[in-house]
């Protein structure tokens, strides 16, 4: 951690573990396919009419994918339901560790397995794309997650909180590691300090192009500029590739 | 020239294949794989099947959706899709259509259609 930029844990303004759907009072909308209707209440869909909550028929989509990517409590799902047309869902994930080393002839090692809740939510846009934003956390125990998840990724926003910026190193490693092209946005919360852009592009140890924006997680135009932030420059790098 | 060797840890190594339109890389239950189900389901169902397929009755959802919905780890679903894909009892289809386009136009309009959704408001 440092020191300089961190805060005592604790205090996160928001709550990425994926929870902080099941306040919903709602519960379900009349109506939602009877599947889920029998014991459990769903209570993601609860804000979502029943029509909403399905893809358009039609013309077939293009879905595309791109991370949210952070540490623990810097904001993702924030900004998730910032942009997102439902309400964020999750997906429960079972992560085994000590997997990755483990050959079909010895396939005996000692596993542990967990559960971590991904959230998403989608976003649909003109021309039948279908924009879905998948919450990445960035923690390196993460890592069985994330070769899955960034299958197909057209890029990652890396959210960073300049409270613990050095949380966002980890993260940035492993979009790295996945092969995906990232920009940076920092959540500007009530209580944090201030820095320079510039300052903290040193502190990050960007390279001159990423992108960097200031960002405020609640506020949907500020999420989609840094997604466009994002989309922009991986958009340049592919006209760099092909030129 | 000979494609690389897929990965031969699938769930469903050739289900999709069958399809012959997507991509090697996409012939896999990707989260964001899209589930439609058929008008009248076999009545031969598991119960977990039968909840995917009455969720998937009005319409169709991703994978990653369908999952969230029934509640259900996203793992757990990928085997349910796979079996009833190979039973004939559900439909799926890469996240992008056949007729794809270059990562460079899919850019090009995620990158038109974000700045919609900022002027509209």
């Amino acid at each position: 951690m440092d020191s300089a930029l961190s805060s005592p844990p604790g205090d996160d303004p928001d709550n990425d573990s994926g929870n902080d759907s099941r306040h919903d009072p709602g519960g379900r909308a009349a109506g939602m396919a009877t599947a889920v209707a029998d014991d459990r209440d769903s209570h993601e869909t609860g804000a979502t009419p029943p029509n909403e909550m399905y893809l358009s028929t039609g013309t077939p989509q293009t879905l595309v994918k791109l991370l949210v990517a952070g540490p623990f409590g810097v904001g993702k799902t924030t900004f998730i339901r910032s942009l997102s047309e439902t309400e964020p869902l999750h997906t429960e994930e079972i992560m085994t560790s000590g997997s990755a080393a483990v050959d079909d002839l010895s396939g005996v090692r000692e596993k542990s397995t967990t559960t971590v809740a991904i959230d998403f939510g989608r976003l649909t846009l003109p021309g039948d794309l279908v924009l879905y934003m998948f919450g990445t956390p960035g923690q390196r125990r993460f890592r069985p997650l994330w070769q899955d998840i960034a299958r197909g990724a057209l890029g990652a926003l890396v959210l960073a909180d300049t409270r613990r910026l050095s949380d966002s190193f980890e993260v940035m490693d492993m979009i790295e590691e996945a092969g995906l092209r990232y920009a940076v946005a920092v959540n500007t919360f009530p209580d944090s300090p201030s820095h320079h852009p510039s300052k903290l592009r040193d502190h990050l140890d960007l390279l001159p192009d990423t992108p960097l924006v200031l960002c405020d997680a609640r506020d949907r135009d500020q999420a989609a500029d840094a997604l466009i932030a994002l989309v922009g420059h991986v958009l340049a790098l592919t006209h760099q590739e092909t030129a | 020239m000979t494609p690389p060797p897929r990965d031969h840890r699938r769930l469903v190594p050739a289900y999709l294949a069958t399809t012959g339109r997507a991509r090697p890389s996409r012939n896999t239950l990707d989260r964001l794989t899209v589930l439609y189900a058929p008008a009248s389901p076999s009545s031969r169902l598991r119960p977990e099947q039968r909840r995917l397929l009455e969720l998937l009755q009005p319409g169709a959802l991703t994978l990653a959706e369908a999952a969230a919905h029934l509640r259900l780890p996203l793992s757990v679903v990928r085997v349910l899709v796979a079996d009833l894909v190979d039973a004939g009892q559900l439909s799926a289809r890469a996240p992008v259509p056949e007729a794809e386009l270059p990562e460079r136009q899919i850019l090009e309009k995620v990158l038109d259609g974000l700045r919609t959704i900022k002027s509209s408001r």
